[in-house]
């Protein structure tokens, strides 16, 4: 079975369990890398009065390091290492469908306001993936967006990141 | 009695109409969130907190420590009705539970559950009263030295909790490495900002809070394609009444999980250890112990009365030292420096009314919680039977909300999408969350009691073992940051011999 699904994983474009630990474990060894580089050049060392900025940070940095090679090594060489699939490419494909509207809706975020957008992101999201009717789609997004804008205008007087429309109406 | 007087007192702030009616709110806020995926105890308090910022703290912190409690009651109905645990703490609550409710027993499922919860929070609210101004009147002699230590000893007892160590010092030190970025506050200096003038004022915990928990779980669910498909969940005031007569002879076992629950809620060992830990030792002293995952009372009780007792005695120690014992505590504890109170054992000396009417709204919110999970069960489970294709967007939009409010900043929003992917990818590699959130949000603080005590030493490290005090908290900190190690080689000895 794990074998199967790794192959299946493989020709599927998705990747195995340990590739991924791999990955991570590399970026988390960079981001390591990176503290101590930036908090060296600040000055990681003893002032006349106690630590230097960067002291603390550094040695934070590199135990992030060293950890992560740990990691690393585990995910290369350790015993109970995995073999099955992180993501099957099916399953990343649905992961997908949620994460590239996501992206797609923050945008719409800087470029409408965010009531424009949620109306916009709810309606689709329940048209195209829930297959509603444009009707029911279009009922539920508005009536959410316009309690958002009650609650959070109105009652709580929060402003929140607002587009060419609500300019219209005054707000 | 010093504490039954300030008790008293803490009743009378918090038995106005506001603040009966904040608690109101925040239970049943908190339960929606609890059901709801995506949404749990840390991000909703997270998503929520940015409204307070005008409120009286004590009305804000009853409110938010409200949707706490309604958060764990709720995590009890996922997982009898649905066999999905909403949160973490009440996996083992499954176990018992959802048998129970194939057999049509859910009514009594639940009843058991709320009830053994609401006990078991009795119990660590108890505790609180009692214990808490006693731990930090003794913590008002601590100075920076005694404060690192404790700290250290709060993220050393962290690194056995999680599957892999390392992976769990990794979590932890990324929190710390967030927590410094932007402007330090003693030098002035710039940290890690990289000459990005956006990221002066740091990366604000709420924002990884959301990000981390909010969208890396609808991510998580997504992938897993999740179809609710509940038991029907009738309760009535019949089968309440039975199933309390029913309860008396299980007080064993909500003994032994209250017990287990207080110990694993002040160190910071989770309500989902304690939970497991309630579960396994129901099992093993019951007459019934191999019967246990076919569908008793007394295991569904069992992890609920410890998994409760664990989240609420939590605050213990973020009251009483200003550090807390789980995530959801740590954002609560960030909310507390966001309403301007200082966090620590002062706070029992100044802030006499908040800190007390907090307490006292714990008893009240318990009882008033019992009541609205009783009476409302079938209103919350049909939330979950709301199709995913509604729920996720309006979920992700609530995010994108509660990251710009913060601090009415575009950029947050990004951010929240960033981490987000992070908590995607860390949950589904088993690197633990809790971790990455209490050092974010400790981290400035632990930071500062470590250059205070440099400043007394003049750079010295043996101030860490200057008197008994410090020095037996910062032994104990290395036992606990060694522990895995040292029982992995305990083990291989006793194979050798």
């Amino acid at each position: 079975m794990e074998q199967h699904d790794k192959r299946a994983a493989a020709s599927r474009g998705g990747f195995s369990q340990r590739t991924a630990e791999t990955i991570t474990a590399i970026v988390f060894f960079l981001i390591g890398v990176v503290m101590i580089v930036d908090n060296y050049t600040l000055g990681a060392g003893w002032a006349k009065d106690g630590p230097q900025a960067g002291y603390f940070p550094l040695r934070i940095g590199a135990i992030i390091c060293i950890a992560s090679v740990v990691v690393l090594l585990q995910s290369l060489y350790g015993k109970n290492r995995s073999t099955k699939a992180f993501v099957t490419g099916e399953r990343f494909k649905l992961v997908l469908r949620m994460f590239v509207p996501t992206i797609a809706y923050v945008l719409a975020i800087q470029l409408a306001g965010i009531y424009v957008a949620s109306v916009l992101f709810i309606g689709a999201f329940m048209r195209l993936m829930g297959h509603y009717s444009w009707l029911k789609s279009l009922v539920v997004s508005i009536s959410v967006t316009v309690m958002l804008f009650w609650m959070f205008e109105v009652q709580f007087l929060v402003p929140l990141p607002k587009g060419p429309l609500e300019a219209l109406f005054g707000y | 009695m010093d504490a039954f007087g300030s008790l008293l007192q803490g009743f009378a702030v918090a038995l106005t109409w506001y603040n009966v009616g904040m608690m109101m709110i925040g239970i049943v806020l908190g339960i929606i969130v609890g059901v709801l995926p995506g949404l749990g105890g840390p991000n909703g308090v997270a998503i929520l907190l940015p409204l307070t910022y005008t409120m009286e703290p004590t009305s804000a912190i009853i409110m938010l420590s409200c949707i706490y409690w309604g958060t764990l009651f709720a995590g009890a109905i996922t997982s009898i009705l649905f066999n999905i645990p909403g949160e973490t703490h009440s996996v083992a609550t499954t176990f018992d539970g959802y048998p129970l409710a194939q057999q049509g027993r859910a009514g009594e499922a639940l009843t058991a559950a709320f009830t053994g919860s609401f006990l078991g929070a009795f119990v660590a609210v108890l505790l609180i009263t009692f214990l808490a101004p006693l731990v930090a009147k003794f913590a008002l002699k601590f100075g920076p030295p005694e404060f690192f230590a404790v700290y250290l000893l709060t993220f050393c007892s962290f690194v056995g909790t999680g599957k892999d160590a390392f992976k769990t010092i990794i979590s932890m030190m990324l929190g710390f490495g967030l927590a410094a970025i932007g402007m330090d506050t003693v030098s002035g200096d710039l940290r890690m900002t990289f000459g990005w003038s956006e990221l002066l004022r740091g990366v604000d915990f709420l924002i990884v809070v959301i990000g981390l928990f909010g969208l890396g779980e609808i991510l998580i669910s997504m992938e897993e394609g999740l179809a609710f498909e509940g038991k029907s969940a009738k309760l009535n005031a019949k089968v309440v009444l039975e199933t309390w007569k029913k309860l008396p002879k299980y007080w064993l076992t909500i003994a032994r999980s209250s017990v287990i629950g207080c110990w694993m809620g002040i160190t910071p060992g989770g309500a989902t250890a304690a939970s497991f830990m309630g579960y396994g030792i129901a099992k093993r002293f019951s007459r019934d112990g191999d019967k246990f995952g076919t569908g008793l009372l007394e295991g569904v009780i069992a992890p609920e009365t410890a998994a409760h007792a664990s989240g609420t005695s939590a605050l213990l120690p973020m009251l009483a030292l200003g550090i807390p014992g789980s995530a959801t505590a740590a954002v609560l504890l960030g909310g507390l420096m966001i309403w301007g109170l200082q966090p620590g054992p002062l706070l029992f000396v100044e802030q006499k009314d908040f800190v007390w009417g907090l307490i006292a709204s714990m008893y009240l919110s318990n009882i008033a919680g019992l009541i609205v999970v009783l009476t409302t069960v079938p209103l919350f489970a049909a939330i979950l039977r709301i199709p995913f294709s509604i729920i996720a967007p309006v979920i992700i939009v609530v995010c994108a909300i509660g990251a710009y409010t913060v601090h009415g900043a575009m950029l947050d929003i990004w951010f929240m999408v960033l981490f987000g992917v992070v908590g995607y990818v860390l949950k589904k590699l088993d690197y633990p969350l809790a971790p990455l959130v209490l050092s974010l949000v400790l981290g400035d603080k632990a930071e500062n009691a470590f250059r205070q005590t440099m400043l007394g030493s003049k750079g010295n490290l043996d101030i860490f073992w200057s008197n008994p005090l410090v020095g037996s908290i910062t032994a104990l900190a290395l036992l606990m940051l060694f522990w895995p190690a040292i029982s992995f080689a305990w083990r291989k000895l006793r194979q050798l011999v």
